[in-house]
């Protein structure tokens, strides 16, 4: 009999946890698959940040270093330099990558470091407890956004696969939902081709992968995972910004 | 064959520091601009490329302590260098560095304060490097160069305890070292018998997961490893206490100073010998750890000591610490941003007032 489904080798075989409808798992299960098909495993070392991602180091089998808030990609960068043989990525929440790691991320995409960044937007800070981040959608409610967030105090929220697409040493920059079967085909091979970027040595690679927090969003499940469908998607276009290979 | 022993240069504390890294075996550097120190970014910048390593000029004094974050904990030797407000912003990197147990290199060619301050001389920065400057409460080593000479020295120093101790060690010079020019013999080697870095990630391989990290919220996990920093503090304190003593065999008033402060300390002794004063100088090198024995040792005959800094009073209250009820503390010093050191003159006058 021949086996078509297996958990990852990079993943380890342990609960997580995160809160029941929380994407985390799922983009975990899809970066994991993305190590073992490239076979990286062994020489990767991932960059854990804070937040809810900060559990990186227990539920993927890879060496990792724990960053301080938002300065993954300079964490990133110091490791890359001193092992260039090695596979890096970050993992990043909103809040620590589009908030107080907005320097650290830009330069690291703006000096082309051979790293890939995977960065999960779920429009809010979710580990502290669901505040308003810089991804809040204009109208959203949060703990610190009770009346809803208002564009001209707070600004709109960033749109951050499309802003770094615009540096010339981001190789490649997307943006994918696992909200749906079909979402979650696209991103797989959208982060397969970010990981290829960095295996081939042409430069940083970013997927931002929307996410959903039903818990901090006052919602079940379902709810919280047709939000990221419609509401969010609609304001986050989901697509590929810069893709070097195809220009 | 060129003799080392002989062989002597003409240049810059800050050059010297940046000399010893690479003699050290340190290839990555990662800073950022700011004056008195850019000379350690200007010349490694140069000298790097050519040695198989890496030179950042990173967008931040944030961002360059968590590359040195990012690359020690891979194993290598790793540097970061600034100047006060400069350091201000690496505190966080710093305390991470220490909670996570990681070993790296941190120069501070301090200037003036609070604030943007100014470029002159100053020893304001003693709490924050001595204390621990983050949050957290934890040590960072704190080596406090008087020469070029030891400008030299100590960086090589600072990199050997950072492997021995996996922890972060600062070389806290100030403007008057790090840019005066004096003659160096470059002689100083790294240890040969250093701890293999085990802990250091390189991916996995075969092996099991390795991780570095801070974060310990497991059932007394943090006040384990909180025992653990406290225990690397008191073996510090044990062994590497460092220090000069000058003519304080006989000495009746001890003074006490460190870095540039000292020299100019040193001239007044010699001034105020020469006029029959039995004055001595003990010169902490290691300010972290501070030699509080050596400190009892001497003050048990002396039973008075001087202490000079240019701030208004810090190392102060350490000396004060060390000698308790049992001697007398002076202290004379002049607050940063004074615009010009004390000269020999005006510190012979405190010694005679203290004497």
């Amino acid at each position: 009999m021949q086996q078509v489904f297996k958990r990852p080798v990079s993943l380890k075989d342990v609960q997580t946890h995160f809160c029941p409808g929380c994407h985390h798992g799922t983009i975990h299960r899809l970066v994991t698959e993305a190590m073992d098909e490239f076979d990286v495993q062994k020489r990767t070392i991932g960059v854990a940040s804070v937040g809810c991602s900060v559990f990186l180091y227990g539920y993927f089998d890879i060496d990792v270093v724990e960053a301080p808030h938002g300065r993954a990609p300079a964490v990133a960068t110091g490791v890359k330099r001193a092992r260039p043989d090695s596979f890096v990525f970050t993992y990043q929440g909103d809040g620590d990558l589009a908030a107080i790691g907005t320097a650290e991320i830009i330069h690291a995409a703006n000096r082309g470091e051979d790293i890939t960044v995977i960065f999960v937007n779920n429009t809010t800070y979710g580990m502290t407890g669901g505040q308003m981040a810089p991804t809040t959608l204009v109208g959203q409610k949060t703990s610190t956004s009770p009346y809803g967030r208002n564009q001209q105090k707070d600004g709109a929220p960033i749109r951050m696969a499309e802003l770094l697409a615009q540096l010339e040493g981001v190789a490649f920059s997307a943006r994918v939902a696992v909200n749906s079967p079909k979402n979650i085909i696209d991103a797989k091979r959208q982060i397969k081709k970010a990981f290829r970027y960095q295996v081939e040595g042409k430069g940083f690679s970013f997927i931002e992968a929307l996410s959903a927090c039903p818990t901090n969003w006052g919602m079940n499940a379902l709810a919280a995972n047709e939000r990221v469908g419609s509401e969010m998607a609609d304001y986050f276009r989901l697509g590929v910004f810069k893709n070097t290979d195809n220009m | 064959m060129e003799d080392v022993l002989t062989k002597r240069l003409f240049v810059k504390g800050n050059e010297a520091v940046a000399m010893a890294a690479i003699e050290a075996g340190c290839r990555y550097y990662f800073g950022y601009p700011i004056t008195p120190q850019s000379d350690i970014p200007e010349y490694l910048s140069r000298e790097l490329p050519h040695l198989n390593g890496e030179f950042i000029q990173a967008e931040s004094e944030v961002a360059s302590i968590n590359m040195l974050l990012g690359a020690s904990a891979t194993g290598v030797r790793a540097m970061t260098s600034s100047s006060s407000p400069g350091i201000s912003l690496k505190q966080e990197g710093i305390s991470y560095m220490a909670g996570s147990e990681l070993p790296g290199v941190i120069v501070n060619v301090s200037r003036s304060g609070p604030g943007l301050g100014g470029i002159d001389a100053s020893q304001s920065d003693y709490f924050q490097a001595v204390k621990g400057g983050g949050h957290g409460g934890y040590h960072i080593v704190v080596l406090a160069p008087a020469s070029v000479q030891e400008m030299y020295d100590l960086t090589m120093l600072a990199f050997d305890l950072a492997d021995i101790y996996r922890m972060p060690v600062m070389v806290l010079a100030d403007s008057v070292v790090g840019q005066m020019k004096e003659p160096l013999v470059p002689n100083s080697r790294p240890a040969t018998d250093l701890p293999a870095k085990e802990w250091a990630v390189r991916g996995k391989g075969d092996g099991e997961q390795r991780v570095v990290k801070s974060l310990f919220l497991g059932d007394g996990e943090l006040e384990a490893h909180n025992w653990k920093l406290h225990d690397k503090y008191q073996d510090l304190k044990a062994r590497e206490c460092r220090w000069e003593a000058f003519q304080t065999d006989d000495a009746d008033l001890l003074v006490a100073a460190f870095g540039s402060t000292a020299r100019i300390a040193k001239t007044a002794i010699m001034m105020a010998r020469e006029e029959g004063l039995k004055v001595g100088l003990l010169r902490p090198i290691t300010l972290f750890p501070f030699p509080e024995q050596t400190f009892l040792d001497v003050t048990a005959r002396t039973k008075k000591v001087l202490v000079i800094e240019l701030n208004t009073g810090q190392m102060v209250e350490d000396v004060r610490l060390a000698v308790a009820r049992d001697a007398e503390v002076g202290f004379y010093g002049r607050p940063p941003g004074a615009g010009s050191l004390p000269t020999p003159e005006e510190l012979l006058e405190q010694i005679k007032k203290n004497y």
